[in-house]
Parts: structure tokens; sequence; C-alpha cells
């Protein structure tokens, strides 16, 4: 991944794409769990049986929570 | 128009609840980052060229992601979908050999001589004139491109989801309008990067459970071959000539016209990539960055190509092309919308739809930003008023930003008029693209090159390549004579167009440069080779040089072509 960061903003662009992949992340980790709580009678898509949206989901949580945490503000990697 | 406007195919997916917070929750998103910026796009340099201070990995993600637009996205994947994975050359021999010469050649010049635009490096190597007509050619073209991505746009919103496709060219366009206008090219390149991420996150698990549906992908080339034909499969067996592929060209077509030219001229003269390689923050920055958008360029066929691929194999309809779409079939265009009906579910469905959003939008940001800096600097201060101060230009950007938009939005609906997006697109290409390539690499390479040379070269190229679609547009038989075939397809006349354009445009140059006086060394010191001091790199460590992975990935370039042969 990035060796440096962009230079001369309070907040770095990594951030803001932690935030976008830690949030659709969540939702996708919900939706995921809730589907395998209470799967649907008919399902309307193709492979439902492997539950992709709760390892991509669990995936995206991950990989949003790392840039988050790594490139939080204040960091003084910029 | 009218026509298209009512034939509706069926929708074919609703969002959920989740669905729809992941779409509302990425348009605050760039907007959020667009007002975040406003307080750092003050000055000309910011505003215009994002202070020139990005990092290799931003400026060169931007440069990928600015073309992963409404043509990556549906366009190429319609296109796997028809004419299999020949539709491949448009990443790979197409690309990146272009953004490898870009980097280790070009990039040096465009550099040192602090340009803004490409029109910019044309006026100090060839003058004004040669500036006026590339400046007006660009900022044509762009508006067009730009109407292109939200016809797109709108057109997925539809079959997808059933929305009017005039709210979703107001939405998409507004918003763009907004973020650009408020941040500048900086705004524009942290949503291109956010972007570049979301069409990952949305369009990966396509191919993946594609794969796994179909059995891998030896198990997918038989059914391919069982469904379509098995030349679908193979990037260079089929091209040895015109009736033994799909796209009906030839290896000639490929590896000259788009290969050596149209790619050429897209990747390295194209103001709407260049311009964010030019926002890097130094020389090294700027070379390694095409060398990475290139490494990710020639992964982009796994979420476009393959789903195309895949669609002829587990989709249980037929798609037709555009102009035989009716209000019960989908066209070859709707493919990559119907795979990710076929495999995600809600929250999935949310995010793959926020990628081909995210997707179009960052192709019609690229084309706004683009325009407004060769509006601003290149035509408007260069023809009509010199002496402005710099917030003046900066509000300037900001209201070109605002009116380019809606230009593009009339652009969107004169679109609709053409049956196929693809071919449309191909020929604005070659209008303008080959000519000017031409035109900046002789400059670039050859100091004997004059001012006139490079006007005059120029000009006859565009009017080389606007005047064979002209001819093959009233007399559609005269293709064999421009593709030098009678089997040649209208995709074998984009690339022998663009490649006679070339031709005509180097030898007026060279032609007209030898009777015309050069210019003095001194004038061309840092624009042109062998008069420029490029700084060293021999205190950098080796795995740190852009020769080195420029290399590495031309040698996992030739590996792929060879695998997929």
């Amino acid at each position: 991944m990035p060796e440096q960061v962009e230079t001369g903003t309070t907040i770095s662009i990594w951030f803001f794409i932690g935030i976008s992949l830690f949030v659709n992340g969540a939702l996708i980790l919900g939706v995921g769990i809730y589907q395998l709580m209470y799967p649907p009678v008919n399902p309307a898509v193709a492979l439902f049986n492997l539950h992709a949206d709760v390892w991509w989901g669990s995936l995206l949580l991950v990989l949003g929570a790392f840039y988050c945490y790594h490139f939080r503000p204040g960091q003084g990697s910029q | 128009m009218t026509a298209i406007l009512l034939i509706v195919p069926p929708r074919l997916v609703r969002l959920s609840a989740v669905d729809l917070i992941i779409v509302v929750f990425y348009f605050v998103l760039v907007l959020a980052i667009g007002a975040y910026l406003k307080g750092r796009a003050n000055t000309g340099e910011d505003f215009f060229m994002a202070g020139r201070e990005m990092t290799a990995w931003v400026a060169g993600l931007s440069f990928l992601s600015a073309n992963l637009g409404a043509l990556e996205l549906m366009g190429w994947a319609g296109a796997a979908y028809q004419y299999g994975i020949l539709a491949t050359h448009w990443y790979w021999i197409g690309a990146i050999p272009a953004m490898l010469f870009l980097a280790l050649v070009m990039m040096p010049f465009y550099y040192i001589s602090k340009t803004h635009s490409v029109p910019g490096y044309l006026k100090l190597r060839f003058g004004e004139p040669s500036r006026a007509l590339s400046a007006v050619c660009f900022a044509f073209m762009t508006v067009l491109m730009s109407g292109v991505n939200m016809f797109a746009m709108a057109k997925v919103m539809q079959i997808v989801l059933g929305w009017d496709i005039n709210f979703s060219i107001w939405v998409s366009s507004l918003t763009v309008a907004v973020y650009v206008a408020l941040g500048g090219l900086r705004s524009a390149i942290f949503n291109e990067v956010l972007q570049f991420f979301l069409i990952w996150a949305g369009a990966l698990l396509i191919p993946i459970l594609g794969l796994v549906e179909t059995g891998g992908w030896s198990n997918l080339k038989m059914q391919i071959a069982q469904r379509a034909s098995a030349q679908y499969v193979h990037l260079w067996a089929g091209l040895g000539s015109f009736t033994a592929n799909p796209m009906g060209i030839h290896w000639t077509g490929i590896v000259f016209g788009l290969g050596a030219i149209l790619s050429f001229g897209y990747w390295t003269t194209d103001f709407l990539v260049v311009q964010r390689i030019l926002s890097a923050k130094d020389l090294r920055s700027a070379e390694m960055a095409p060398i990475i958008g290139a490494g990710f360029k020639m992964l982009v066929p796994f979420i476009v190509i393959l789903p195309g691929l895949l669609g002829l194999a587990v989709l249980p309809m037929h798609l037709t092309p555009e102009s035989a779409a009716n209000g019960s079939a989908h066209s070859y265009n709707d493919v990559l919308p119907l795979m990710l009906a076929h495999y995600c579910g809600p929250g999935l469905l949310g995010l793959g739809i926020t990628a081909l959003i995210a997707g179009f939008m960052s192709g019609m940001a690229g084309n706004v930003s683009a325009f407004t800096t060769v509006w601003t600097y290149d035509i408007y201060r260069a023809l009509i008023n010199k002496r402005a101060s710099d917030q003046h230009y900066v509000n300037m950007g900001r209201w070109t930003t605002v009116l380019g938009v809606l230009v593009s939005v009339g652009t969107a609906y004169l679109v609709m008029q053409f049956a196929s997006i693809m071919d449309y697109v191909q020929a604005l290409f070659s209008f303008f693209v080959a000519p000017l390539y031409g035109t900046v690499v002789l400059g670039m390479l050859w100091k004997r090159a004059t001012n006139a040379g490079g006007f005059w070269g120029l000009l006859c190229g565009t009017c080389t390549s606007i005047g064979m679609w002209g001819w093959v547009k009233a007399d559609p038989s005269a293709l064999r004579y421009v593709a030098l075939s009678p089997h040649a397809k209208t995709m074998a006349q984009d690339m022998y167009q663009a490649l006679w354009s070339f031709v005509v445009c180097v030898l007026v140059t060279v032609v007209v440069s030898l009777a015309t006086r050069p210019r003095a060394a001194s004038e061309l010191s840092g624009l042109v080779y062998g008069l420029t001091e490029v700084p060293s790199v021999k205190n950098v460590p080796v795995y740190k040089r852009p020769l080195f992975w420029a290399v590495v990935v031309a040698a996992v370039f030739v590996i792929l072509n060879i695998i997929f042969w």
C-alpha cells in the first residue's frame, strides 16, 4: 500500500477512504448476518449459500478500520 | 432521442433500504470532501493544479480513476460480451506501453517545463496558434465525453433501478459541479481515489463469484465456446485475418492503430489524464504515477472484461445490440448491471450500484476539471483576458465548472441519438487525439520541428481524421479503403483512421519544419530531448527508480499476453 500519504491537508485522503470502507463494510456485514439468521425462502441471487455479504462485508470493515486508525487526523501522516 | 426514451426495459432490481443508505452515504461523503477542501482552493495553483503536491500513489490512482468512467465500466463489459476477450486489448496493449512511455520519456518535459496543461506545452514549444487549436479541440471533445458519461450513468439508473433518466442526469451532474467548483482539481483527485476503492470493493465480487459458479477459467472457456465461439477467449490467435475474429480487425490495426497511435495519443496527450500527473509533488513522483496506474490498469479487465465473458456463460437471456434492444430485451451495455443483479443481494447491490455511480462520476469530474483548466488558462486567459488577477481566474474556474456541467448535460441528450456509445467515443478519440500525439511527440523528441510545422501538422492531421470519418459516414463502402480490407468493421475504422491522421500529421510537420526556420536552441531548453537537463537518479536505490518498476510492469504485461494468446 502507499508508502507515503498526501501532503498539506489536515485530513488525509486515506482517512476518507477508511471511513467509506468501514461504513459500507458495517452495513453489508449487518445485512449478511441478518440473512444468515433469517434466510429468505427463495433467494434472489446466485450462490446465496456462500454468504458473500458476510465475508466481503467483514473484509471491508477490517480494511476500513485499519485505514481510519492508521491515517486518523493529527497523526502527522498527512 | 424520443425512441430511446420510450424504450424502457423492465427494472432489474429494487433497492432495499440499506442499499439506498449506501448510495446516499456516497453522495454525502463526496460533497463533504468538496466542502472540506474549499478552503484549500484559493489560488490558481491550488484550484487548477492541486498545489502540485500530490504523491505518486495519489496522482497514479487518480490518473487511472479519471479514466474509469462510463466507457470503462459498462461499455467495455458490453464489448467483452459482444467481441469476447479481444476487448482486453484496450486495457493492455492499448494502455500499458503508452503509460510507461509517458512515465519514462515524456513526463520529464511536461514536468520540467512547469506547464499547467498539454495545450500549455504546445504554446511553449510551437507558439500560440498551436495552443489555440488544441485547446479548442480539447474543450469540444471534453464536453462531449462528459455528456457520454452522464448518458451512460442515467441509462444504468433507468435499467437497474427504474429511475427517471432526467433525474439521474441532473442529480449526478449537479453533485459533480458542486464538489469540483468548491475544491477544484484537488477535490476531483480526492474523489477519484475514493472512487477507485469503491469500484474495486463493489465490482470485484462479480468475477470471484462468477468463476466459482462456472467452475473456473477452463470451464468458463468451454461454456463460452459452446454458447458463442472459441475465438472469444483468444487475444491474438484470431487476429491473423479480418474474418477470423468477432471484432473484424487485423493484428496490424491493434498493434499500429490502437497500440502505437490511439493509446499513445490518449494516455500521453489527453489532458484529462495528464493533468493528474502534473499535480505530482516532484519529478520522480510524476514518473512513478503512470507506472503505478499501469500496474492497476492491467488488473481492471478482471472487473470489467471478465464479467462480460461470464455474462455469456451464466445469463439466461441473450443480449442484443443497442439498436435492436426493445421493451423486453437488454443490450450488450447492460451486461454489467445484469451480472450485479445476478450475484449481489441487499447491501452488496447497493455497493455495486455505488461503484457504478462512482465510476461514472469520476469520469465526469475528470472531464469537467480538465475542461475548466483548459478553458481558463488556454482560451480565456490566452485569447480573451490576459491581464486579470489570479483570484479572477479562480472565480472564472469555479463558474466554468458549473457552465461546463450544463453544456455536458445538453450533450448527454445529444448522445441519446447515437446507437452505440462505444463507436461514438472511439470516433471522437481518433478525431483529435492521434494527430495531437504526433505533434507533441515530435515537439519533444525532434528539436528541428518548427512552430509552423507543429501547427500545420496538427491541423492537417485533425482534418484528415474528420474527413475520413465523414467519408465513411457518407459512403460506408469507403471503409475498405480506409482500413485496407473489404472485411473491416467499425472498430477497425477507428484504428486505421487514427493511423492515417497520425501519419499525415507527422509528414506535414516534418516537411513544413524543414522548409521553415528553426528556433534557437536556447528557446527550447526544458522542452526538447537533448536540450533538457533531467535530474540524476544515481543516488536513488534501484528499487525506487521509475525504470525498475517500468520493467516489472512491462514483464507482467508480456506474460499476460502470452497466457491469454
